[in-house]
């Protein structure tokens, strides 16, 4: 049973596609068939995220409008064959994604993947609210800073509302993915802890991503963190997260690069 | 609290925390969750009232001002007057 899964947050820059692109290839790892959908149209960068921009042909909204077949459009990655990847237009305007057109390629990859991720852009106007439109679930990516909570509330507050699933009565399944911590600051209560952007937000958490500069180098070189250097902190925190999300018990921890005081400090269970 | 921040009290993260959950009550009342704030409390606080005394309906104000600063939550109900008194 395919799932479609929006990676979403309000704010620019927390790391929505870091963490779309760092999630696919730890599900795809693990043997999931897994496509990733950019929905930032005008502004794409998951193709040079995951290290495929010279390889754009066709894009997203040429297959919603049928100038492309899907599988046309479909980039599969070079080291991991059951990971494909789905590119937006840099060209066209995002009024050109309708919802018809999107909610057909949705169905089309339901088809022949198990994870269809759609990384949204950031904003709330109609390239976010597409990406979410069709989701079964959300990974709300969240910075430990004011602007991204507030920006994260609004956005959990569109998935009750404007979800087709909410629409329908359902109820989207959220999860809070808490990205660039730093346990050492906030535990000098220099920023904000896990906990209270927990009760903040109140959205059961999936995983804490450190703060490491093992993810700009992952980009620098055009490769998932996860993929890149898979036994980075990151890395290994982006693992236990798409663990949860194929509903396994992990062990929250946030892992560390160096041998620091702090890792082990969190064992608490991700609900 | 623990040692570090009883000597350091001027942390700026409690500042964030407590700013946001102030925001977002008010953020959370006009966007999503409940629509209708004033209605409802209006409903439940004439509720409480009639235990006690009878009120009518078109008796009771509400009236909720947001202000950058401060909000104010003005409640207004007329009790009519006894009846020992009228006469």
């Amino acid at each position: 049973m395919a799932k479609v899964l929006v990676v979403t947050s309000g704010k620019g820059g927390v790391g929505k596609t870091t963490s779309s692109a760092a999630l696919g290839a730890a599900l795809a790892h693990g043997g999931d068939k897994v496509v990733v959908i950019d929905f930032d149209v005008g502004l794409r960068n998951l193709d040079l995220v995951m290290g495929a921009e010279r390889r754009v042909v066709f894009d997203l909204i040429n297959v919603v409008q049928g100038d492309a077949k899907l599988n046309q459009a479909l980039i599969r990655d070079k080291r991991l064959e059951n990971l494909s990847l789905l590119p937006a237009s840099q060209t066209r305007d995002k009024d050109a994604l309708t919802e018809e057109g999107v909610a057909r390629v949705l169905d089309e990859l339901r088809q022949k993947f198990d994870w269809i991720i759609c990384d949204s852009p950031a904003g709330i106007e109609r390239g976010a609210t597409m990406a979410m439109r069709h989701a079964d679930v959300a990974v709300v990516v969240t910075n430990p800073e004011v602007s991204s909570v507030r920006d994260s509330d609004r956005i959990i507050g569109l998935l009750d509302s404007k979800t087709e699933l909410a629409e329908k009565g359902g109820r989207i399944e959220k999860h809070l993915l808490l990205t660039r911590y730093d346990p050492v600051r906030a535990e000098r209560g220099e920023m904000l802890k896990v906990e209270d952007v927990l009760e903040i937000l109140s959205i059961p958490l999936i995983g804490i991503i450190p703060e490491s500069e093992e993810v700009l180098r992952a980009s620098n070189v055009g490769s998932p963190v996860t993929l890149n250097n898979p036994a980075s902190a990151p890395g290994r925190a982006y693992f236990d997260a798409a663990r949860r999300l194929k509903g396994e018990t992990v062990e929250l921890t946030i892992p560390t690069d160096k041998k620091g005081l702090f890792g082990k400090l969190f064992g608490r269970r991700a609900a | 609290m623990n040692l570090l921040s009883f000597f350091n009290r001027r942390t700026s993260a409690p500042v964030a925390r407590e700013r946001l959950q102030i925001l977002l009550a008010h953020e959370r009342g006009v966007v999503g969750g409940k629509p209708d704030l004033v209605a409802q409390l209006r409903e439940e606080i004439l509720a409480v009232v009639r235990r006690h005394v009878m009120v009518d309906q078109d008796n009771v104000q509400v009236k909720m001002n947001r202000d950058a600063d401060i909000s104010t939550l003005e409640i207004e109900i007329e009790i009519p007057a006894p009846v020992a008194a009228r006469a």
